[in-house]
């Protein structure tokens, strides 16, 4: 596994990250028909989990049982098509398994659970996996261990009082191996954040409750690799990497549209939809959000 | 002198260094193990939910968490967290609640734990300890932890109204005489008004027998079955909603077997309990050993 502490990023990794990235948006638009997915969120943090997993995260097929990994943690568990479409590109889980996505011969559904080869936990209820990787984080801590512990919430999931309740904790027991990244992409289920239960500044509400914070841009990944080398900003406090992001990344007519956040395209949709993502004509849709989540 | 729980919880810490002592800021009974456990005591504050997150993260790495806070508290303000991390995850995450039931005496309402039992056994694979005294608190606790289950603990370290005659074993009532006039099935510290209600009946020539489930998850379901079919009355005493408890899981279990039986419940009925010291609410609220004898009487008579 490559380290941003010590691999530089280059134009070729920046090549390589936008195909993967591009790659993991085909296998999300794969599950967002015949049964849906919730697309917007999963787009969002696409290029996020592309990089993390590539240029972050010290874990790989082979170590997944390894009490040495770094682990990683979606808390914001309703886009886990993106981290199924990453676990598929790095070779933790074999592709042929998207195809079975809602069937109940598999276990490839709306929500992550652990029976998914690299998936360390089930989440699906917000708010819950901070303070799981808290556990995680002080086990490391009580065993000596060097390895870290990355988890990723939504911007809307920082309505949740356990979510401060565990930043308080986490900075207590000065878990400098926790990093929490926020998918902010200004969204949560409905509608934006700011005009239902405003959240920023998020960074200041981070640094007031002892942790270290930085902003970055979500989608450029050499930002995102300039931000992880600086692990651990400072020792004895856990880290907060607001990301900002954009609801539907990479489709212009899903971006930024809470009437396209869960939706179950027809085929023909989602061929145009493909079309669109290569950067070809746009997609002319008609399916809207189907259920009130 | 008997260990105590403390003793007996670092105990068994010095033999399983996976063991981790867990608590929101509710040091009662574990007041001497900071200094003695170091970092495998872990306080994370008022913060219930985050503790029982954090023991199912610490279960991931191969740690038994022994999570403690206040019975209501625990099993109601962490419920989700039980139920969806540390319950769909099947976890050995162990989970000590204090002061349950009547226990909470003079606090009120809030501090009511009368339908953990009711919560925590509807949570699949989790199961439910309910010792009777400091003497059985102590006897369960190895089996308690050392289980693979997710399980909960009613802790109850009230002195023992009678010594123990048979060794704890999970799922194993210890029944207290042979009367078959009535049975007294009960859990908890009731077992002392139990056992003072079978005094009484028998001053009035009624033979009862008691009960001591010790687990209500697992049950003993044969206990239960014989209580039912041999005796003309059976009686359930808990200190609980009456929806959710023992007087339900026997129902369950009677109905599952097709047996009828008739079955007196003492329970709290769509209530909470009056606040107040534990004599006084016992009293006031009917259970103690001569009105739980007296009620007897009647359904008997
Ligand atoms: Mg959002």
């Amino acid at each position: 596994m490559k380290d941003p502490r010590t691999t530089p990023f280059g134009a070729a990794e920046e090549a390589d990250l936008r195909a993967l990235a591009l790659r993991v948006r085909e296998h999300i638009l794969g599950m967002a028909t015949n049964g849906g997915c919730f697309i917007g969120a999963s787009l969002s943090c696409a290029d996020i989990l592309a990089h993390l997993y590539s240029r972050v995260l010290r874990v790989s097929p082979a170590t997944v049982r390894d009490p040495g990994r770094d682990y990683f943690f979606l808390s914001k568990g309703h886009d886990v098509p993106a981290l199924y479409g990453t676990l598929v590109e790095l070779g933790f889980l074999e592709a042929r398994r998207l195809a079975n996505h809602l069937e109940t011969h598999d276990s490839i559904y709306w929500h992550p659970n652990r029976a998914v080869p690299g998936i360390e936990f089930h989440s699906g209820s917000l708010g819950h996996l901070l303070s799981v990787s808290i556990g995680v984080a002080l086990d490391i801590k009580l065993r000596g261990g060097d390895n870290r512990v990355f988890v990723i919430v939504g911007d809307g999931e920082l309505n949740e009082g356990s979510i401060w309740e565990g930043c308080l904790v986490a900075q207590a027991h000065k878990l400098d191996n926790l990093v929490l990244i926020v998918d902010r992409n200004e969204f949560q289920a409905n509608v934006a954040t700011e005009d239902l239960i405003p959240l920023e500044p998020i960074d200041a509400k981070f640094r007031a409750f002892g942790w270290s914070a930085m902003t970055v841009d979500g989608h450029n990944f050499a930002a995102l690799d300039r931000a992880y080398q600086k692990l651990p900003v400072e020792p004895g406090h856990p880290t907060a990497i607001i990301a900002r992001t954009v609801r539907g990344k990479g489709l212009p007519s899903i971006e930024r549209r809470a009437d396209r956040w869960f939706v179950d395209f027809t085929a023909a949709e989602i061929e145009a939809l493909k079309r669109e993502l290569h950067g070809e004509a746009s997609a002319e849709l008609t399916s809207e959000t189907l259920m009130v989540r | 002198m008997n260990p105590t729980y403390e003793e007996t919880l670092l105990s068994i810490a010095e033999r399983d260094p996976d063991l981790v002592v867990m608590t929101a800021e509710n040091r009662g009974a574990i007041r001497n193990l900071p200094g003695k456990l170091g970092a495998r005591f872990i306080d994370v504050g008022i913060a219930e939910q985050t503790m029982i997150g954090a023991a199912a993260g610490l279960a991931l790495r191969g740690r038994t968490p022994v999570a403690h806070a206040l019975a209501t508290f625990l099993t109601l303000r962490a419920f989700e967290f039980i139920r969806t991390d540390v319950g769909i995850a099947n976890l050995p995450v162990k989970l000590v609640g204090a002061v349950p039931g009547f226990l909470s005496d003079g606090n009120g309402p809030t501090h009511q734990a009368i339908e953990d039992v009711s919560l925590m056994r509807g949570i699949p694979n989790m199961q439910v300890y309910c010792p009777a005294d400091r003497a059985e608190l102590v006897a369960c606790l190895p089996t308690f932890i050392a289980s693979r289950a997710p399980a909960y603990l009613r802790f109850c370290g009230v002195e023992p109204a009678a010594p123990h005659h048979e060794p704890f074993v999970a799922g194993k009532a210890e029944t207290f005489g042979t009367g078959t006039d009535v049975a007294i099935l009960t859990y908890g510290f009731l077992l002392r008004e139990a056992l003072s209600a079978r005094d009484r009946l028998a001053e009035q020539g009624i033979a009862a027998r008691v009960v001591n489930l010790r687990t209500v998850k697992p049950i003993d379901e044969a206990a239960v079955l014989d209580a039912v079919s041999t005796c003309r009355l059976t009686v359930t005493v808990e200190d609980h909603f009456l929806t959710g408890g023992l007087y339900s899981i026997v129902a369950e279990l009677l109905l599952s077997r097709g047996v009828t039986g008739r079955v007196l419940p003492f329970a709290l009925r769509e209530r909470w309990f009056t606040p107040g010291r534990l004599a006084g609410v016992l009293a006031f609220e009917g259970f103690t050993g001569p009105q739980i004898a007296n009620r007897i009487q009647e359904a008997l008579a």
